[in-house]
């Protein structure tokens, strides 16, 4: 996958759970639990939705890895060249 | 019209799901009613035969309000037509001239998901074209089993568009496709539920913005006459979660996403447990009176996206299995946030959890919602400096708080209570 393609699967997924936040304001590096005002089942529901989508595992140990969308977008092709 | 919590004093009836004839048994839900906080479904207090609808859809009634009329005397004539089964299509379209929404009711869209229907492909026959209860038995009579198989009479709709209709309770079958060969897309789905919106204010009913600014005014009033009857005492204790946070990780790292529990999960199933040691914080003040609720009804203060804040109730949340809380906890937030909640869990909390989860402070000091008797706060769960054994470590920490009224318990229970919370946190694989 693109890592256009990967960042437009993550907003995808972002807009499906907060879809009252403003993405297109969303910086690339801005922690995306603080500025869309995601709580813990929020959260857990795009952990949920991305690990759908791109077929990877998704462990606790690796939330930290989602926190923006740069870092979700590396973590995410990372898993996927490592299959 | 029945009062869907102590702050209510009227309602929009919105929509009807029974009518006149049919025959209705006490619990099932009969209509959906609007309040400041959400879409409500109501359930029925008596069993027997629908005989007339007294309130159009659309109006604004008090609390008290009689809603319909309802014939107890059995009547074996109707209750055989309802039987057979020849009902649905030799219904009167009773609703002509009616502007009514062609909503989908939510148990309808419940029972099609359960049993996979599209509704999208069940032709309807309730007012406004609407895929009724009965429509949807019959569809399932036909195809029992096998999931639908495309054909020409299918709406075509993208996966995803089919999430969000479901979510938004549009009906396919009513939405016009825009996208490759005329197929729902996801944005055909939101456009559908905006222009319900827009068509909901302009009969009358609340926008989204007029209904922020009454939940406000209720939120006030409510907490005003709180703070004015209520003698409120605080009381808070900080617990270790190093063992929860342990037993969690270490659960969820062997479970795939969905099955995961959050430490919300296990900070609620404690709180309601810890009811069992103190069960004289579980009830009503009535006219002075306290009364003492059987069953554990936790509420969960829930946050709005927009603003505004509900707290509906986790049934026999101190018997509920952590997996099974946690996936009722999940469904109230999506439920609360798209605004449908059912009468019985605006109603009836015994006492109620205030959590602020991850983003939040240390602690939080709550308002009790009467009639209730006490409310339990839990701050945000972190790292912080604590002493073990006479030595410094860091663990993972979080302060709970108890409010409580004082015309029905004393600081003493409320302290057994939080020590009660304390103890079971330290052995979550008992919770």
């Amino acid at each position: 996958m693109k890592p256009e393609d990967m960042d437009r699967l993550i907003r995808t997924a972002l807009r499906e759970v907060a879809p009252d936040a403003d993405l297109a304001q969303l910086g690339a590096d801005a922690d995306l639990r603080e500025a869309l005002g995601l709580d813990s089942l929020d959260f857990l529901r795009v952990v949920e939705l991305l690990s759908q989508r791109t077929g990877h595992r998704i462990d606790e140990e690796d939330y930290p890895r989602l926190a923006t969308i740069t870092s979700a977008t590396t973590f995410l092709s990372d898993r996927a060249a490592v299959r | 019209m029945p009062s869907l919590g102590a702050d209510m004093e009227s309602g929009v009836l919105l929509e009807w799901l029974v009518h006149p004839g049919d025959r209705v048994r006490k619990g099932d839900i009969v209509a959906v009613v609007d309040t400041a906080k959400a879409a409500v479904e109501v359930e029925c207090f008596d069993t027997g035969v629908i005989e007339r609808l007294l309130v159009e859809p659309g109006t604004r009634v008090p609390v008290g309000t009689a809603l319909a009329m309802i014939a107890t005397v059995p009547d074996p004539a109707l209750h055989q037509a309802r039987v057979t089964g020849a009902g649905p299509a030799g219904e009167p379209a009773q609703a002509a001239g009616r502007t009514a929404v062609p909503v989908t009711s939510p148990l309808v869209r419940q029972l099609a998901a359960e049993r996979h229907i599209d509704l999208g492909s069940v032709p309807g026959t309730g007012p406004g074209g609407r895929v009724t209860r009965a429509d949807l038995q019959a569809a399932a009579r036909v195809v029992p089993e096998a999931p639908p198989v495309p054909d020409g009479a299918r709406v075509r709709a993208s996966p995803l568009a089919r999430r969000l209709a479901t979510e938004l309770g549009v009906d396919l079958g009513t939405v016009a496709g825009h996208g490759p060969g005329d197929t729902v897309d996801a944005e055909d789905v939101r456009r559908a539920a905006a222009e319900r919106l827009d068509r909901r204010s302009t009969a009358g009913l609340p926008s989204t913005a007029d209904r922020a600014s009454a939940m406000r005014t209720q939120i006030a009033s409510l907490m005003a006459r709180s703070k004015r009857e209520i003698p409120h005492y605080y009381l808070t204790e900080t617990v270790d979660l190093a063992a929860a946070m342990t037993w969690l990780r270490a659960r969820n790292r062997e479970l795939p996403v969905p099955g995961r529990l959050v430490p919300a999960a296990l900070l609620l199933k404690a709180a309601a447990l810890a009811i069992r040691a103190v069960p004289d914080l579980n009830g009503f003040v009535v006219d002075g009176q306290f009364t003492r609720a059987e069953a554990v009804h936790l509420g969960v203060a829930i946050s709005l996206r927009g603003g505004g804040l509900v707290a509906p109730a986790i049934h026999d949340a101190d018997r509920l299995a952590l997996t099974e809380l946690m996936a009722k906890l999940k469904d109230l937030v999506l439920r609360t946030r798209a605004g449908r909640l059912r009468r019985a869990e605006l109603s009836d909390p015994t006492i109620t959890v205030s959590n602020l989860g991850e983003q939040g402070v240390e602690s939080i000091l709550g308002v009790i919602y009467p009639p209730q008797v006490a409310l339990v706060g839990f701050g945000t769960v972190s790292d912080r400096p604590w002493a073990i054994d006479g030595l410094l470590g860091v663990r993972p920490l979080v302060t709970v708080s108890l409010a409580a009224d004082h015309r029905v318990t004393d600081g003493a229970s409320g302290a057994r209570y939080l020590l009660a919370i304390r103890q079971l946190l330290q052995r979550p694989e008992e919770l």
